[in-house]
C-alpha cells in the first residue's frame, strides 16, 4: 500500500510528501541546502537538532512566524515560508 | 577614610541618574553597589516611559523626566523607540473617562489624542473586535533600562566618581561603613528601592511583585506600548493580586507581556497561575498571541512607598542623609527628574518642579 501524501506550499511552490512528515523534512526535501532562516546578523540557518532544542528552524507556518518546523507536522495545504 | 561631596548608596537607574547628575554639577562623588548595575528591579522593568494621570504630583514629575529622557533618543544603548503609548478603552465607559484625561495631560503639556474605533485597529490590527476606541499618548517610548544605569554610572566614572562594589552596612552619622569596613564621609544619598528599610527603617518600602513574559521576534504584530484603561485601577489598587493588559513592542520584534501585581509574595518563584491569569487578560485584547511562544518568564519587586509616591528629598532628624526610592512602577520614567529634584534641593536650587508632595518628611517626621 503506497503511504498518504501531502500537498503544502513552501515559499509558494508545491510540495509533496509522505503523510506524517515534519515541516523541517519537507523544507529539505524540496531543497537539500535550503535557508530556514536566517541570524539576526544576516547567516543562513537550517535544521539541526531535529528535535526542537536548538530553535534554528523557526519559519512562518499558516501566518504565524517562529514556528519550530522539525516539531510540526505537515498538513494539507499549509502555507510555509522560510527565510523571509 | 575617604571624604566625598556626595555617597550614592546603590547603581539601579534611580541611584545611577543621581551619581551621573551630581557629578555634572562638579560634586565629587563615590557609588556603593554590590552588585550589577541595574541588576534589581532595574533589570527586571518592562522600560515603558509613561505618564500616568490619576496623581498630579505623579504626572508632574513623570512629565518633567520624560522632556529629560529626549537627551538618550539616539544612545545606542538605551535602545530608545518612540512607539507611543495606546491606552485601549474596552467600553463606552471607559471611551467616556478620556476627554477628562486628555485635559489632564494637557493642562501639564502631554500631547495626547482620542483615537475612534475605526483609527484604533487602523493603528492596531492585532486588537481583538469589539473594543471602543482609545487614547493615543504619541511621543512616549520603551528603553532598556539597565543598558541606561550603565551608561549613566559610566558617564558618573567617567567624571571622576568613585565606584565601590561593596554593601552599605551602616549610617554613621557622618557618612557610611563599607561591609568591609572602609568609611566614607559626606552627605549620603539612599537609593536602595525595595531595600531602602535596611538602611533607613523609618521610611517603609513594600515589594509589589510583577511578572513578564517575553517572545520570540515577531516584528509588525504590535506598533504601540498598549495598555487597558482600566490599567490604573490595577496600579493604584490595593488589592493583594490583580492583572492588566500592558503590552509592549521591543525594537527587536519581540513582544514583552506584562503586568501583575502581587503583595504577599517575597520570593521571586515564577507563579504559573498568576502567568495564566495575566495571558488570559492579555488574548483578550490580543487574540492572536495565543500561538507565539514564550521564551522567558520573569518577576521582579516593585519598590512601593506608604502613599504610592517616591521619597526624594532630605531625610529628616539625620544630617546630610538624602533619599530617592519607592519609585514603585514609575522608576524608570521618573529617574532623570527624581535625581534632578534631589540633587538640586541639596545644591540650595530651585527645582524645576514642586518638591513638596514627594517630601519624605511627611513619613519620617
Amino acid at each position: 500500500m503506497k503511504p498518504a501524501l501531502i500537498r503544502l506550499q513552501i515559499n509558494h511552490r508545491t510540495v509533496e510528501v509522505v503523510a506524517g512528515s515534519s515541516v523541517a523534512a519537507a523544507i529539505a526535501a524540496a531543497q537539500s541546502s535550503a535557508v530556514f532562516r536566517r541570524s539576526i546578523t544576516g547567516q543562513p540557518r537550517a535544521a539541526f537538532c531535529g528535535m526542537g532544542a536548538c530553535f534554528e528552524c523557526r519559519v512562518r507556518i499558516d501566518g504565524t512566524g517562529q514556528q519550530r518546523a522539525c516539531m510540526v507536522p505537515v498538513r494539507e495545504g499549509m502555507q510555509v515560508i522560510c527565510d523571509e | 577614610m575617604k571624604s566625598y561631596d556626595l555617597v550614592v548608596v546603590g547603581a539601579g537607574i534611580v541611584g545611577a541618574a543621581c551619581a551621573d547628575y551630581a557629578s555634572a554639577q562638579g560634586l565629587r562623588v563615590a557609588m556603593v553597589e554590590p552588585g550589577p548595575i541595574g541588576g534589581v528591579a532595574t533589570a527586571a522593568a518592562m522600560g515603558h516611559l509613561v505618564a500616568m494621570d490619576d496623581d498630579p504630583a505623579e504626572l508632574a514629575l513623570a512629565h518633567y523626566s520624560l522632556g529629560l529622557w529626549d537627551e538618550f533618543v539616539d544612545l545606542p544603548q538605551a535602545e530608545f523607540s518612540r512607539c507611543g503609548t495606546l491606552w485601549v478603552a474596552s467600553n463606552a465607559d471607559e471611551y467616556a473617562s478620556i476627554p477628562a484625561k486628555l485635559a489632564r495631560l494637557a493642562a501639564v503639556g502631554v500631547v495626547a489624542e482620542q483615537v475612534d474605533a475605526e483609527q484604533l485597529y487602523r493603528l492596531e490590527p492585532a486588537l481583538a473586535p469589539g473594543l471602543a476606541g482609545g487614547m493615543r499618548v504619541p511621543n512616549e517610548a520603551v528603553v532598556y533600562p539597565p543598558g541606561v544605569a550603565r551608561y549613566l554610572v559610566d558617564r558618573a566614572i567617567a567624571r571622576g566618581a568613585a565606584w565601590y562594589p561593596q554593601r552599605a552596612h551602616q549610617l554613621t552619622g557622618s557618612g557610611v561603613r563599607l561591609n568591609d569596613g572602609t568609611k566614607l564621609d559626606g552627605n549620603v544619598l539612599i537609593a536602595t528601592g525595595c531595600a531602602l528599610p535596611q538602611l533607613l527603617p523609618e521610611l517603609p518600602v513594600r515589594g509589589r511583585k510583577g511578572h513578564l513574559v517575553i517572545t520570540d521576534r515577531h516584528p509588525g504584530l504590535v506598533h504601540h506600548q498598549l495598555l487597558e484603561l482600566g490599567y490604573a485601577d490595577s496600579a493604584h489598587g490595593d488589592a493583594d493580586s490583580s492583572v492588566a493588559f500592558n503590552v509592549q513592542p521591543r525594537p527587536t520584534g519581540q513582544i514583552l507581556i506584562g503586568s501583575s501585581r502581587e503583595y504577599g509574595s517575597q520570593t521571586s518563584d515564577i507563579s504559573m497561575a498568576m502567568v495564566r491569569r495575566m495571558l488570559a487578560r492579555t488574548l483578550q485584547f490580543l487574540p492572536g498571541l495565543s500561538g507565539l511562544d514564550a521564551l522567558r518568564i520573569w518577576t521582579g519587586f516593585r519598590p512601593v512607598s506608604v502613599d504610592g509616591l517616591p521619597y526624594l528629598g532630605k531625610v529628616p532628624q539625620h544630617a546630610n542623609l538624602w533619599v530617592a526610592a519607592g519609585h514603585e512602577g514609575l522608576g524608570v520614567t521618573t529617574a532623570l527628574g527624581s535625581a534632578r529634584l534631589v540633587i538640586d534641593q541639596m545644591l540650595g536650587n530651585v527645582p524645576a518642579i514642586d518638591p513638596r508632595p514627594y517630601d519624605p518628611m511627611r513619613v519620617a517626621a
